[in-house]
């Protein structure tokens, strides 16, 4: 790999393109066409998946698939359950998709990185990254919505002025002098949540993503019998690194789930 | 871009990873989905089997108080028999008390009211021979017409 550092950068370079339409190209109001397909097309397949087997439930003896759904959705209300102690009837199933969701998106790394760029130049389209969760607009765009959520509960659990209350004189005290540290330091404590939220998550997966693409690069990085060497270190390297990813994939959806519940639970604490 | 054998050795691994799947994560996934089967058709089972005792239990106790009921009644039934021979049984015995009383009482009346009259035919006796010693103005032996008293008396 070291003979070709250009060809390796200029694949990783490629590799790191989002498919955006040409009109709106580098601007803020890019699309990242690909990371919209492809959590689009998740999301609808997590909604077809559990609505087929919730529509199916018994209250029997459940089927494989049926039995699999439900071990899943006790799994996420326990975990709900351990930390909120309120009615879940909304923050399970948020729990849930977040969860199932981030899942899928994560899982879609495990796909050779060549795969669906080389599917889709055959149809002309040049670029794309398949991993939503590996673009930063992705998850911040769902820490931005859990964010939302904190606030959106904050004030429906604690009122309008019982959160500005809130912010004003925790943690430090009631003082008027110290309403603005308090103030300052409420901000920061509540703005670092959707930004940890979503690098966490962005940055796992994109390092994942990168570490496949500098491992793809030993596929083509000698000649003769070298090259068939780094070959196979790379079919090894790269199915090594794979079920690793595995448990990195399962470990972020958890994380991004759980952070969700608890800083919206949170949300509803009164201090 | 152009695509070589890079995405060849990516499928290989993507092939081992696939295999990696179905022979060390499948089974642990699958192994709980069939013993979470399991364990609900147990349940299921368990409580179908419980309704059923309960069941059985409800119509034994059913029959089992019916069956009280009947005894307790053919107990009452017997002892308001016995009862009834009881009542009978002294009723008879009350009445044969009675009777004896009576035919004793009876007996001793007759007795009695002999003895008056043999007194009475003795003192009429008595009485007829003094009357007819004063009409003959003599002592009528009495010995020597006992015999005539003694006819006299039984005739009263």
């Amino acid at each position: 790999m070291a003979s070709e550092p250009g060809g390796l950068t200029e694949y990783i370079q490629h590799h790191l393109t989002h498919l955006t339409p040409h009109v709106s190209k580098g601007g803020f109001w890019a699309v990242h066409i690909d990371s919209v397909t492809v959590s689009l097309a998740l999301g609808v397949l997590f909604c077809l998946w559990f609505w087929l087997h919730a529509r199916k439930a018994t209250a029997g003896v459940p089927g494989k698939g049926q039995a699999f759904v439900e071990i899943i959705l006790e799994f996420v209300d326990g975990q709900v359950k351990d930390v909120f102690h309120g009615d879940r009837r909304i923050l399970g199933p948020l729990a849930l998709t977040v969860f199932i969701w981030v899942f899928l998106m994560n899982a879609m790394d495990l796909l050779p990185v060549d795969l669906l760029p080389y599917i889709t130049e055959k149809f002309g389209i040049g670029h794309f990254r398949a991993v939503p969760t590996a673009d930063i607009n992705m998850t911040f765009a769902m820490s931005l919505t859990v964010f939302v959520l904190i606030i959106f509960y904050s004030f429906k659990a604690k009122g309008f002025g019982g959160y500005m209350h809130e912010l004003f004189t925790a943690p430090f005290g009631k003082h008027p002098a110290l309403w603005i540290p308090n103030f300052l330091l409420n901000v920061v404590e509540l703005l670092s949540k959707p930004v940890s939220l979503a690098m966490r998550l962005f940055g796992n997966m994109y390092a994942g993503e990168l570490v496949f693409m500098l491992i793809a690069g030993l596929f083509s990085a000698g000649a003769g019998l070298a090259g068939w060497a780094l070959y196979g270190a790379g079919i090894i390297g790269y199915t090594v690194w794979g079920i690793f990813h595995i448990l990195i994939i399962s470990i972020q959806a958890f994380i991004f789930m759980v952070l969700t519940i608890v800083y919206i639970s949170m949300a509803h604490d009164h201090h | 871009m152009d695509f070589n054998a890079t995405l060849i050795g990516e499928m290989l691994s993507f092939a081992i990873l696939i295999w990696f799947c179905v022979h060390f994560i499948w089974p642990h996934l699958n192994k709980a989905i069939e013993e979470r089967q399991i364990k609900i058709a147990e349940g299921l089972n368990a409580a179908e089997r419980a309704h059923a005792e309960l069941k059985d239990a409800d119509s034994k106790v059913a029959a089992e108080i019916k069956q009280a009921r009947l005894q307790a009644s053919e107990i009452i039934d017997k002892a308001q028999q016995q009862a009834n021979q009881i009542i009978e049984k002294a009723r008879g015995e009350a009445v044969h008390e009675i009777n004896r009383l009576k035919a004793s009482a009876q007996d001793d009346i007759a007795s009695m009211a002999q003895r008056a009259r043999d007194q009475l035919r003795e003192q009429v006796g008595a009485l007829a021979v003094q009357g007819a010693s004063k009409i003959v103005q003599r002592e009528v032996d009495a010995s020597t017409h006992k015999a005539l008293l003694d006819q006299l008396a039984a005739g009263l």
